[in-house]
This record gives C-alpha cells, sequence and structure tokens, in this order.
C-alpha cells in the first residue's frame, strides 16, 4: 500500500510536475505525533526506560502535568518549550486523547534487585512506614495501583529509571505540583535505599488484567494534595 | 612641534566633548506629536495602555516564568552577558511606585533611569524613542494600576568591559539619536501607523536585524537579520527571508495574528511574539503593520553567518546518508519530494524558512521540534517532533543538507559543528 503510494507520488511528479500537498489527516492523532518521538508510538513508551507511557493516565493527572511543565513547576526545557504557548483548552484536549487510548501493555522486565530490597519495596508500597509518617502508595494510588480517576496516576507499567527519576525530582524541586505538594512532602521522607526499593518492586510487576484507574477510592486521601480534586474520593 | 601638539590636544577635546555631548545631552524631545495608533474616543489612558503594553510585548522581557506579570526577573541571554530584566509594577522599592509620567517618558525617549543612569540597550529605547508623549503616558498609567509586587532587581551579568556602564556614552555618541516618530507626508495614514508599530512600539528591529559588535542594530537599510535568543529572526525587507512583499495582505495579518499563514508558520520566540501580543492586536494595527512590510524596499539575501565549511568532497555522502534518513523520519509526514500534507506539514521544497542561508532555525526545529503558538485563530496547532535525542549532530547535519538540496532547494550544507553548536542554549 505505502509502496503502491509512493509510486504514485513519482507518477505525479514526472508526469505532472511539481507534487502538490498531499492532504493531512485533521485529527488529535496526526496532531500528537510530535509526543510519539518521545513517549513513543501512541504514547506507550519506548524501551529506554526514562520517558514514561502517558497513553491510558487519568486525564485530570495528565493535565496537571501539561499545566505544571507549562508553568515552570515540573522542569524540562523540551516540554516547556512544546507547550508553553498553547492555551488550557487545548492541554485539556491532549490530556483527554491520551487518557482515552487503551493499548496493550508489554510485561514488566524481570526484577533487578535481590529478594531483600524487593521484599522491603513491597512493604513499602503496601503498608508505608507509620512511625515516619509515609503513606502506603496503595492508599492514593488504587488497590491495583492503576491509578484513581481523574487524577492520580497508576504506578505499575512505569520502568524503574522512570520512578527513581521522579523522587529525585521531587526532592530536588524540580517536579512541583500545585500546593499542597503532598508527594514532594513524602519524597522528603525517603531516603535512597526506601526509593530504590518501591522503584524496584513496583518496575517489576506485570499489570493486572484490568488496567484501566480505578473509578474513585474507598476512602479518603492520607494526606492533603493540591493536584487531585475531591472526586478522586467515592461517596 | 608644539603648535602641532596643541592642536591635537585641542581637537582631542574637542572630539571628547562631542561623544559626552553626544552621549549625555538632554532630549525633552517633542510632546506634541499625537500618536499615529490615534486612540480611540472614550477610552481612559490606563485602558489605552494595557492595549499598547500588550502590543510592545513588554511582558516577554519584564515577567519571568512563573513569576508575577510584569514584576520582572526574566533573563535575557546576549553576546555581552545576561541582562535581568527590572520590575515594571507600581512598588515602591523595588518597582516604579516612585516613578512620575516624565521620569517614565525620561526612560522611553532617551533611554535613562529616573536617577540619571544610561539604560543599556537591551531595553529597545532606540525603538521606543519614536513613542509619542500621549502613548508613554498612556503606558505609564496603565503599569501604575498593576498590583506592587516586591521583587527586588536581580544585577545583570556582564562580561568586561560591557559592565561599566559608564561606556554607554560613546555607546549612545555612535548608535543612538533620541526623536519622536516623524509621519511620512508623502504616505498614507496606514503606512505611518505601520510604520511607528513596527519601528516603534513592536520593536521588531530588536530581534530582526543584525547587530555589530558593539550590539547596535547597524543601519535602518541593514540587509541580516538577526541572531537572537539562539534562534534566527530572518531579515524583514529580504524576499528570500522574511519579507512579504509579494504576499496578500490578509495572509500577513494571518501570520502576525494567527500565528500561521499558507507557506509560513512562527515559532521560538516569534510564536511567543503572537502568542502573548501579536494575537491582541486590533484589525486596523495588524492591517497597518502589513501594509507596511509590504511596502518595505526588498534587499538581497543576507550572506550566511556562522556557516562550518564543509569538504566538497563529504557533501555527496551527506545527502546520500541524508535521503535514508528522510525517508525513514521524515517523508510520512512531509512527503517523498518534499511537497508536505496540509494542514500538518509544511512543504520542505522551496520553504524558505529550511532554505535560507542560516540554518539555525531548521537545525533547532529538527532538534526540538515545536508547535505554532495555540491563538484563537488556530488553537489546535499541529506540531513538529523533537529529533535530538533521535538524531546524532552527524545525522541532523545529513538529513538537513539533503532537504536543503533535493528537489530543486539550493542551499548550502549543515556541519555537524553547526548542529552540535545550536544543541546549546536555552529554549524559547
Amino acid at each position: 500500500m505505502l509502496r503502491k503510494s509512493r509510486l504514485l507520488t513519482l507518477f505525479w511528479v514526472l508526469v505532472m510536475g511539481p507534487a502538490a500537498a498531499l492532504a493531512a489527516e485533521d485529527s488529535m492523532a496526526q496532531r500528537m505525533l510530535a509526543c510519539a518521538a518521545c513517549h513513543g508510538a501512541e504514547g506507550r513508551a519506548t524501551g529506554d526506560g526514562f520517558y514514561p507511557r502517558i497513553a491510558g493516565k487519568p486525564a485530570g493527572y495528565l493535565y496537571h502535568q501539561l499545566l505544571n511543565f507549562r508553568e515552570g513547576r515540573r522542569l524540562n526545557a523540551q516540554m516547556t518549550y512544546l507547550l508553553e504557548r498553547q492555551g488550557d483548552a487545548y492541554l485539556r484536549e491532549m490530556a483527554e486523547y491520551f487518557a482515552g487510548l487503551s493499548l496493550p501493555y508489554p510485561p514488566p522486565r524481570p526484577p533487578q534487585a535481590e529478594p531483600a530490597r524487593l521484599q522491603r519495596g513491597l512493604q513499602l508500597v503496601r503498608q508505608g512506614d507509620a512511625a515516619r509518617g509515609i503513606p502506603a502508595c496503595n492508599d492514593c494510588h488504587g488497590e491495583k495501583m492503576t491509578g484513581v480517576l481523574p487524577d492520580i496516576p497508576g504506578l505499575l507499567g512505569l520502568p524503574y529509571d522512570y520512578l527513581v527519576a521522579q523522587f529525585g525530582a521531587w526532592r530536588q524541586g524540580t517536579r512541583r505540583g500545585t500546593a499542597p505538594d503532598c508527594m514532594a512532602a513524602i519524597a522528603a521522607k525517603l531516603n535512597p535505599e526506601d526509593i530504590d526499593a518501591a522503584a524496584a518492586w513496583l518496575a517489576a510487576q506485570p499489570m493486572p488484567a484490568d488496567p484501566h484507574p480505578a473509578p474513585g477510592l474507598p476512602r479518603p486521601l492520607p494526606v492533603s494534595c493540591g493536584s487531585v480534586s475531591a472526586t478522586g474520593v467515592t461517596r | 612641534m608644539k603648535r602641532l601638539l596643541i592642536v591635537l590636544s585641542l581637537l582631542g577635546v574637542l572630539t571628547t566633548g562631542t561623544v559626552f555631548w553626544l552621549g549625555l545631552r538632554g532630549d525633552p524631545g517633542d510632546t506634541t506629536v499625537a500618536s499615529p495608533l490615534r486612540a480611540p474616543a472614550g477610552v481612559s489612558p490606563a485602558e489605552r495602555g494595557r492595549y499598547l503594553v500588550q502590543v510592545g510585548d513588554c511582558m516577554a522581557c519584564h515577567t519571568r516564568q512563573g513569576g508575577a506579570d510584569y514584576a520582572g526577573g526574566r533573563v535575557i541571554p546576549t553576546p555581552f552577558g545576561d541582562f535581568y530584566s527590572p520590575n515594571l509594577t507600581p512598588d515602591p522599592e523595588t518597582g516604579l511606585g516612585g516613578w512620575s509620567a516624565d521620569d517614565f517618558w525620561k526612560a522611553m525617549h532617551e533611554g535613562r533611569s529616573r536617577d540619571g543612569s544610561l539604560l543599556y540597550p537591551a531595553f529597545p529605547y532606540t525603538n521606543y524613542t519614536k513613542l509619542t508623549r500621549d502613548d508613554s503616558d498612556a503606558m505609564f498609567a496603565y503599569l501604575q494600576t498593576l498590583p506592587a509586587v516586591k521583587e527586588a532587581r536581580r544585577e545583570h551579568d556582564l562580561k568586561f568591559p560591557y559592565n561599566y556602564r559608564f561606556l554607554l556614552v560613546g555607546w549612545r555618541a555612535l548608535f543612538f539619536r533620541p526623536g519622536v516618530y516623524q509621519a511620512d507626508s508623502s504616505q498614507d495614514a496606514a503606512w505611518n501607523r505601520g510604520a511607528y508599530l513596527v519601528q516603534g512600539l513592536g520593536h521588531c528591529s530588536a530581534c530582526h536585524e543584525a547587530r555589530n559588535a558593539l550590539g547596535a542594530v547597524q543601519s535602518r537599510d541593514n540587509p541580516a537579520g538577526g541572531l537572537v535568543l539562539n534562534w534566527y529572526a530572518p531579515a524583514l525587507a529580504a524576499p528570500a527571508e522574511a519579507g512579504v512583499q509579494d504576499w496578500p495582505k490578509q495572509d500577513i495579518v494571518r501570520l502576525l495574528r494567527d500565528g500561521i499563514a499558507p507557506g509560513a508558520s512562527t515559532l521560538g520566540p516569534m510564536a511567543e511574539v503572537v502568542y502573548e501580543s501579536l494575537q491582541h492586536a486590533s484589525a486596523e494595527d495588524l492591517d497597518a503593520m502589513a501594509t507596511y512590510l509590504k511596502a518595505l524596499e526588498p534587499t538581497q539575501p543576507p550572506p550566511a553567518r556562522g556557516a562550518v565549511q564543509v569538504p566538497a568532497h563529504a557533501v555527496e555522502d551527506m545527502a546520500k546518508r541524508g535521503a535514508a534518513i528522510y525517508t525513514e523520519h521524515c517523508a510520512s509526514c512531509h512527503g517523498d519530494a518534499g511537497e508536505g500534507a496540509l494542514p500538518a506539514a509544511p512543504a520542505l521544497r522551496g520553504n524558505r524558512a529550511v532554505i535560507m542561508a542560516s540554518a539555525v532555525n531548521p537545525i533547532r526545529v529538527v532538534l526540538f521540534g515545536g508547535y505554532a503558538p495555540g491563538t484563537a485563530g488556530n488553537p489546535r496547532p499541529f506540531g513538529m517532533p523533537p529529533f535530538g535525542s533521535t538524531l546524532s549532530n552527524q545525522q541532523v547535519a545529513d538529513v538537513l543538507t539533503y532537504t536543503r538540496s533535493a528537489w530543486g532547494n539550493q542551499a548550502r550544507p549543515v556541519s555537524a559543528a553547526e548542529v552540535a553548536r545550536n544543541r546549546q542554549g536555552p529554549l524559547w
């Protein structure tokens, strides 16, 4: 098919002189092709481990990240440059476009860590550390950790490098959310061994059969988060 | 001998005196000239000023990312060092709180601060000196209505010897003559209005004209565009660059207002100008700017600056490798023959943004991609992907060398060294 269309183009060039511009699809998919360069085709991530998957993440979460990049709360020169001169409505549309993509997840890479580290990671993720004021990941990110609509992202299906880099960014202030910035507060209480263990365990988990974000949380959030609207809690 | 010495020292004193007189003289300016913008009746000065401040895009420099509007603090990197913009809000300690309309006029018209110190021309008073007193007063009136924000001025971080402010005396003697815009009676009102906007309030030449080694825009007829904020601002009068002499006027208006027009779009700092400023300009002002730009005397294509020689024997291999890269990464949107696919991907064949002598913008677009500004007239722009993490400097040079020489394009090759140089610096 492709070959045929190229031959056809060649025909037009040779016979009709310089080709007229082709018509492109007037769609969101076409508009968002620029994102694929780093985030993979349709935002499904690539194998390089740094750029996160964006397909299927909750729309509210994606929208807040786009705003954070645009307004410099989250520092990434490339992202800020791409978003700097776009209005709220278009950013919202981008977020909803990627949130609406339901694509299969590749299996996780085999665990890179020894069992003791993974065990420690599991404990932090499931139970937190009450003595140090660290809530369990599950408490906010959902029982299955696939995120909660509309604002809380899932923690599975993300590479170890990306997860670790985010904690570094919260600790250094290069990733900030709307105040109160709950994740920055939690990241400040974690030590490098905690972060390594939790990220290693999370990155090794397969996606559950239903990878979609949960519709709501059974309990109110244990911490206050400026970027989470009240609708995240099931009433 | 003695007589010669006397003559020489007299000449020296005279020259020094002239320089000091030219650089330091005060100029009250002709305050009777009425603005060619013709303020609509019934609009208060502050309201009028809000519009002028927006069309002048004061925000671009005087607001830092995440900072309060007009509170300054934005870094403006230049070859002379980093300038930090001052606070324009009416805070008495750190802003314009204690200023009068006369002080503001002195800054805009004469390039001098309230205390008389000389201002660096990073603040484009060489353009603003053309503004009329009523427009300056209106802008000041608006700025005084802003919420006062305490944001201390950050000192400029300039290289030696530019950090010595008194040297501006010499610079001003050479390059600055204060003077309010004088209407050209041989032209109509729209042209004069456009000239006032382009030369004065819009300060287009601050970016679109090359600066000499001392940072001065060289002359009114300067044929070259300027390298500003790591982008190349193409020459406005050169049909090979940004000249619009043969464009329909409505297309010029679309480019200025919407950020895209048939065969052209804005990226980088110009996208910011469109997004923050020009999309809000009135229909009359956009029409006037288009009238003026369309009437510019066409100039020759400017020479290539910053080109790194590529040995002739290497060019063929580069283009051959570039063709393969083009097929893999570019052809699906831009077409096998660079014909483009509208509305998503512009044609590359015959596209002057691709083939102009300066390769800075094509390099930056391949490395960093970009979206045209999301304006009311084009709220959902298409985007170019960034290839900076996919392609090496050599690969970017190869694909650009191919693109600039294929399908009838005839532009010089691009070297990997030139690509490397443009990977650095902040993004805008």
